[in-house]
């Protein structure tokens, strides 16, 4: 079961592989799109990737309502629940 | 101003090929007479019946930033990186818009490959078997479509005039350019960035043209196997990589104070309704392109001093070509200095005319025609002035060249380019 730290992390680490965007600038509030140069299709992989890290499953449907690392970090921390 | 019929000129050069990362350090090696063709390293490559390919001689992932480069077909990497150094070597300093010189609502992008994504189409297949469903790529579709090196050219220099793929196997690089010089000539567009790629190293198309007898099996002697002419050719190499131009009106360019290589003439286009893969042998397919194109320009014979020839290395199409152009041209092939660059690159496919055409401007540029490398024995139904050796120094005044590309389902285009006037 991994801590809101190491998801955020996680994820940074994630969004970094993809969209090349520093981890340290990978924080709850930044948008996925607006701030951190993750579109439509990038954010698939993201999804895909934090699935597998995490252990969760983030049908496509919900992946819609992730707008911004926090959102991402909540899901998670719940799924993993 | 007629927009029916403006001149077209040359003014920016990319390439990035087997022989060198950029056009500056190919055209060196086109001039040294060096193969870019090598055995295979890939462990996929030790049982195939073909094990030489000519491979990119700078890997595009040392170039481009990777989250920019794992979202794009290696066919497309290689081409955005020939379109940036044509685009800057035009002068421009930012994308259309921003550099205030070029209206993006005029510019266009006309990039071709032959085959389009295969490595990512048959990569992707390989993870959907082997990692399932959830592993294949959202990319997948944009990276593999055939337009998507127009595409992301397009979106880089920010054209908006249109943005084409045309595809005609081994002469899509050339139908390209052939395209974007009307774009501008008939007033849709005022600069248009065109060019060739193809990224087809892989165990599929090898092994597939390998079975059409196409290809060259000459694994012991890698720089040996492409020998266009030769009396021992057996098929063409594989290569990769990409040719890109910028192409503008010439009154575009001068409004602008740019560097004019050369006037590209026009291109003379047909079709040999003979056969989907064999070249029809009498070259009368070829010689009705050629015809097509001194009826399309004010392009004299007398002027044409040189001639990028398709040339592939394989025993039919080697020698159609040259029929064709005695053909058209008679004595006039007895001043033309023929020069086979595939003997140097291998076969690009769909990316042949655009690296091609890249040559052909600088041959004009510098006055100087690449050698043919692997003619030790001449085929002696080939009845032309092959450039073999040194470089051959072109004459001086006004010169033309021709620039041939030939493609499976029997597709001919011609271009043709020629000095500027002063």
């Amino acid at each position: 079961m991994a801590t809101k730290e190491e998801i955020v992390a996680g994820l940074a680490d994630i969004v970094n592989e993809i969209a090349g965007i520093p981890t340290e600038d990978v924080q709850l509030d930044k948008s996925f799109t607006d701030d951190l140069d993750v579109d439509s299709l990038s954010m698939v992989e993201v999804v895909v990737a934090a699935e597998e890290q995490f252990g969760v499953k983030i049908p496509d449907d919900d992946v819609k309502n992730l707008k911004t690392v926090g959102d991402a970090v909540d899901y998670i921390l719940k799924a993993q629940g | 101003m007629s927009p029916t019929n403006r001149t077209v000129v040359v003014t920016g050069i990319g390439a990035t090929t087997p022989l060198g990362g950029d056009s500056a350090s190919t055209w060196e090696a086109l001039l040294a007479g060096r193969s870019g063709v090598s055995t295979l390293p890939q462990e996929w490559a030790a049982d195939l019946p073909v094990r030489i390919a000519a491979q990119i001689a700078v890997e595009p992932g040392e170039i481009l930033p990777r989250p920019l480069a794992r979202k794009l077909d290696r066919s497309a990497q290689f081409a955005l990186i020939a379109a940036r150094e044509a685009w800057a070597d035009a002068g421009f300093t930012a994308k259309a818009g921003e550099d205030a010189a070029v209206d993006p609502d005029r510019l266009g992008a006309v990039i071709a490959s032959g085959i389009g994504g295969v490595t990512t189409l048959l990569d992707q297949y390989d993870i959907l078997k082997n990692q399932g469903v959830r592993k294949v790529s959202p990319h997948t579709v944009p990276m593999l479509m055939p337009n998507s090196p127009a595409a992301n050219v397009g979106i880089e220099v920010n054209a908006r005039a249109g943005v084409h793929t045309p595809v005609s196997a081994c002469a899509s690089g050339a139908e390209a350019i052939g395209y974007a010089i009307e774009m501008i000539r008939t007033g849709r567009a005022d600069v248009v960035v065109a060019g060739g790629t193809e990224a087809a190293i892989h165990p599929l198309p090898i092994v597939a043209f390998g079975n059409m007898m196409a290809m060259s099996k000459n694994n012991d002697d890698p720089q040996g196997a492409s020998r266009p002419y030769d009396s021992d050719r057996n098929g063409f190499v594989l290569g990769e990589g990409a040719g890109v131009i910028v192409l503008e009106s010439a009154e575009h360019a001068a409004a602008r104070g740019a560097r004019v290589y050369v006037e590209a003439v026009g291109q003379g286009i047909s079709a040999d309704a003979h056969h989907i893969t064999q070249p029809e042998p009498t070259g009368r397919g070829i010689a009705a392109a050629l015809q097509n194109l001194l009826d399309a320009t004010d392009l004299k014979p007398a002027e044409i001093v040189h001639v990028n020839a398709h040339a592939t290395s394989t025993p039919q199409g080697d020698v159609a070509e040259v029929k064709a152009l005695r053909k058209v041209f008679g004595h006039d092939v007895d001043h033309m200095a023929v020069s086979a660059t595939k003997s140097m690159t291998g076969h690009l496919l769909g990316g042949a005319g655009g690296i091609e055409t890249v040559a052909t401007v600088l041959a004009l540029h510098h006055r100087l025609a690449p050698p043919t490398i692997n003619l030790d024995n001449p085929d002696p139904e080939v009845d032309a002035d092959i450039v073999r050796g040194e470089p051959r120094p072109l004459p001086a005044g006004t010169i033309a060249a021709l620039n041939n590309s030939f493609g499976f389902g029997g597709h001919n285009v011609v271009l043709a380019l020629r000095t500027p006037s002063v």
